[in-house]
């Protein structure tokens, strides 16, 4: 009697569980928004732009000709290329807990106010807490349109490679 | 069934239907506190009358607030300030006894550390404040979310985004808590819910675990002493109340209570009235906006301590000090392993130990408030490592104590 009442008591929770957890996921129409399509023809040089990508800023950074020349080999395999431009893609919340690194162009890096990590232009981590450099958003390449939340090959293999996580 | 005769009074008509007579012996009549207790034993009563003003408080502004991202800043900063009469005075209430609760928090800890009242069947006392302290950081980091602007929704994002727990990448179970990929309509509603339904029932439910704690094994004392509630209330109840060690818990205890819950509240509505700009942070003046970073982000005062714990290490050294930091305190029972209970200025190298810890985590709150740069850096990274190493060393130091 014990056994078929907790056995009955048992499956009503283990529903029960299920349908709250279900209840706090994100809504369907939360996910659904959650593509944007950046033009890349439109950047300047050396100029860090914000975007909008599932309500996370996203940082677009089209490197000139001397930053392109000077990238080391860890740093070329964060670039983005979109026709013969080479950008650096990221999404600009601190790898440690989320906050928007300013960018100090004296410098050339990002710095985090609330606890102090530092990344450079091209998205690596110069110092810590962060784990790791900016993460890159899923991308794929469209001719000269960039469709973040979709992952491409390129990004795919960025991935493979544990460029970004 | 009971047999029940024509009442003589009102009172004794509830009397055979509640026992009212009997709830007021057991409850406060004849429940016993001992004498050789100072003001610090009032903390107790100081924080009960602090969460009934949260509470009341709370009813006025939850029939003004819009728990909406698009109206949520303006039914707090217009709607509740400036239209509704005396709006501004629940507010200053709520915000002022939110930041001052964690203050008579502290200092009620602190009081039992130092007179050692986690022990000897005290224990579930301690564990049970300790849940009390922990649903209480909930409910003033779920309450904070609610005038959603910018130090709102900032503490949001870094707040959960722990529970991804550094290298194990938790991105799915942070999306979860929020109910979006950032801190929007279904972490506010969410939070919302928390801080008026659930959070408040747990902590009603661990205030009644709490005072049950403390029934059978009684309130302590100034010197730790044994004291034989039995034998001493019977002096009291046969007329020899001087030579009692005990008093009644009402009206005699709490008209000692009282006195300083009246000095309390004094200094508690001075703040309210001419102080309350330390309870509502500049920042949040300005409305939630997911693209900009406030320049300094710090917590509330009372979360700094643990906040500076986090800070200085990279971020998985970090995630795993602050976990223990918020877990270490519910062991101190068994990390204390003397069996002396007596205060702390008795008990030789455990008195160097309280007070070191105390001015540690003073030295730990300063540096969380300030930039995390140069040499508060140093020193926030020295007194994080202190603050582990004084509880790793604390079993030792205790073992070791002399009886006393």
């Amino acid at each position: 009697m014990g056994k078929a009442f907790g056995a009955v008591a048992g499956v009503g929770a283990v529903g029960s569980l299920v349908a709250m957890k279900k209840s706090w996921d994100p809504l369907p129409s939360v996910k659904a928004a959650g593509f944007t399509t950046l033009d890349m023809s439109i950047y300047k040089e050396g100029e860090i732009i914000t975007e909008k990508w599932r309500g996370k800023p996203i940082f677009v950074l089209k490197k000139s000709a001397a930053m392109i020349a000077k990238q080391t080999e860890s740093q070329k395999a964060r670039d983005v290329v979109v026709g013969d431009a080479h950008f650096m893609l990221a999404i600009g919340l601190c790898t440690h807990l989320g906050c928007i690194p300013a960018y100090v162009p004296a410098e050339e890096s990002f710095l985090c106010a609330c606890h102090g990590g530092m990344f450079n232009w091209a998205g690596e981590v110069t110092k810590v807490p962060p784990p790791r450099g900016f993460d890159i958003p899923p991308f794929k390449i469209d001719g000269t349109k960039l469709i973040l939340g979709e992952a491409g090959p390129e990004y795919q293999k960025m991935k493979d490679s544990g460029v970004t996580l | 069934m009971a047999h029940f005769t024509k009442a003589t009074s009102v009172k004794d008509w509830l009397n055979q239907r509640l026992a009212v007579e009997t709830v007021e012996r057991v409850m406060a009549s004849e429940y016993w506190i001992p004498k050789n207790i100072n003001f610090l034993w009032a903390m107790g009563m100081v924080l009960a009358i602090t969460f009934a003003l949260l509470l009341v408080s709370g009813i006025f502004l939850l029939m003004y607030y819009q728990p909406d991202v698009k109206d949520a800043f303006y039914s707090v900063n217009y709607t509740i300030m400036r239209d509704v009469d005396f709006g501004w005075l629940w507010r200053h209430v709520h915000g002022v006894a939110a930041s001052v609760v964690f203050l008579i928090i502290y200092i009620h800890m602190f009081t039992g550390i130092y007179y050692g009242s986690y022990k000897k069947g005290r224990e579930m006392i301690w564990v049970s404040g300790m849940l009390l302290f922990v649903t209480f950081s909930a409910e003033a980091f779920s309450g904070y979310m609610l005038p959603w602007g910018q130090m709102s929704y900032w503490a949001g994002m870094v707040i959960t985004n722990i529970f991804s727990l550094g290298g194990l990448h938790l991105d799915g179970l942070v999306e979860w808590i929020r109910g979006d990929y950032v801190p929007a309509q279904a972490f506010l509603t969410r939070f919302f819910m928390l801080h008026v339904l659930l959070l408040p029932l747990a902590i009603m439910g661990l205030i009644g675990l709490h005072f049950a704690a403390l029934r059978i094994p009684h309130v302590n004392n100034q010197d730790g002493e044994e004291i034989d509630f039995d034998a001493e209330s019977k002096k009291y109840l046969a007329g020899d109340t001087a030579g009692s060690k005990v008093i009644r818990f009402a009206n005699d205890f709490m008209s000692k209570d009282m006195m300083v819950v009246g000095f309390f509240l004094i200094f508690f509505f001075y703040l309210v009235f001419f102080q309350y700009g330390f309870a509502l942070d500049p920042v949040n003046f300005d409305p939630a906006d997911g693209l900009k970073t406030p320049a300094h982000i710090y917590p509330e005062w009372y979360f700094l301590w643990s906040y500076e714990i986090l800070r200085p290490f990279s971020v998985n050294i970090g995630l795993i000090a602050f976990g223990f930091a918020q877990v270490i305190f519910v062991l101190l029972p068994w990390l204390d392993r003397s069996p002396n209970a007596v205060p702390a200025s008795r008990r030789g190298l455990f008195s160097i130990w309280f007070w070191a810890l105390l001015i540690d985590m003073i030295v730990l709150t300063a540096m969380g408030k300030l930039p995390p740069e140069g040499i508060f850096s140093t020193i926030g990274l020295v007194a994080a490592i202190a603050f582990i190493l004084l509880w790793v060393a604390l079993p030792f130091i205790t073992k070791n104590e002399k009886k006393a």
